[in-house]
């Protein structure tokens, strides 16, 4: 599997259920699928959030993720992924990001599952700039996605 | 793009603060590392000199592939500078 062939970059929203049975069809090796969708909320750092920008880096992006999603298959039984990120403006309730996990069995589809999102958070070039009644701020990186990140280096369950 | 020049590629933050989203750039004697290249754009002043400075949080990619310390560079690189990302 080219693992950037995983990776979508749109404006357009995404349908779970569709992404998922497309997964699902005609591969009987599955038994686990895990999912995680991030969403757009009306508040952040105490601050009414109006709209969100997202902005990328094309090509690393794609080149990123699909390294996440390499080592991720070399952690764990990995049958079949799919990431989609949007970018463009946003509003609260909207869908950002999907991360699929298809394995044989449910420990290894939860742990890469969070494990892709974990390093995703923290490595891939996306930068959120969001409208609030103060005015149109960048979002500031969070050390907890760092604290995150290294359970994943320390504990190599 | 000339033979002894890379280019730099600013996003977000950085991006709208030095009024460039990319720059074609013949390295300069003495510029061959992602340092020497920091120190060569702070020294251009203004918000160069307050996005490049030491201490600020900046992340840097060389050919698309996040860089940890410094790194050697080469003509034709693809260098990009941005703020710690925030995507997801």
């Amino acid at each position: 599997m080219d693992a950037t062939s995983k990776v979508r970059v749109q404006d357009a929203d995404f349908d779970i259920g569709a992404e998922i049975a497309a997964m699902r069809r005609g591969n009987p090796k599955i038994g686990a699928i895990a999912s995680f969708v991030g969403v757009v909320r009306d508040i952040n750092d105490g601050d009414a959030v109006s709209t969100m920008t997202l902005e990328h880096y094309p090509g690393m992006t794609e080149k990123s993720i699909g390294a996440i999603i390499d080592q991720a298959r070399g952690r764990w039984e990995v049958l079949d992924v799919q990431v989609i990120h949007r970018v463009g403006t946003l509003k609260p309730t909207d869908q950002i990001v999907l991360v699929i996990v298809a394995s044989g069995h449910r420990g290894d589809a939860f742990d890469a599952c969070e494990f892709i999102m974990d390093y995703l958070k923290t490595q891939a070039p996306f930068w959120k700039k969001e409208v609030t009644p103060k005015g149109a701020r960048w979002v500031d990186a969070r050390s907890s996605d760092d604290s995150a990140l290294e359970r994943w280096q320390q504990d190599r369950r | 793009m000339s033979a002894a020049s890379i280019t730099l590629l600013y996003f977000a933050r950085l991006r709208e603060s030095l009024g460039s989203a990319r720059e074609e750039l013949v390295l300069p004697a003495g510029v061959n590392t992602l340092a020497t290249l920091r120190n060569h754009l702070a020294a251009r002043g203004g918000a160069w000199a307050e996005e490049m400075a030491t201490g600020r949080k900046l992340r840097a990619a060389v050919n698309q592939t996040l860089v940890q310390g410094d790194a050697p560079l080469k003509a034709g690189d693809e260098v990009a500078f941005f703020p710690p990302v925030t995507g997801g």
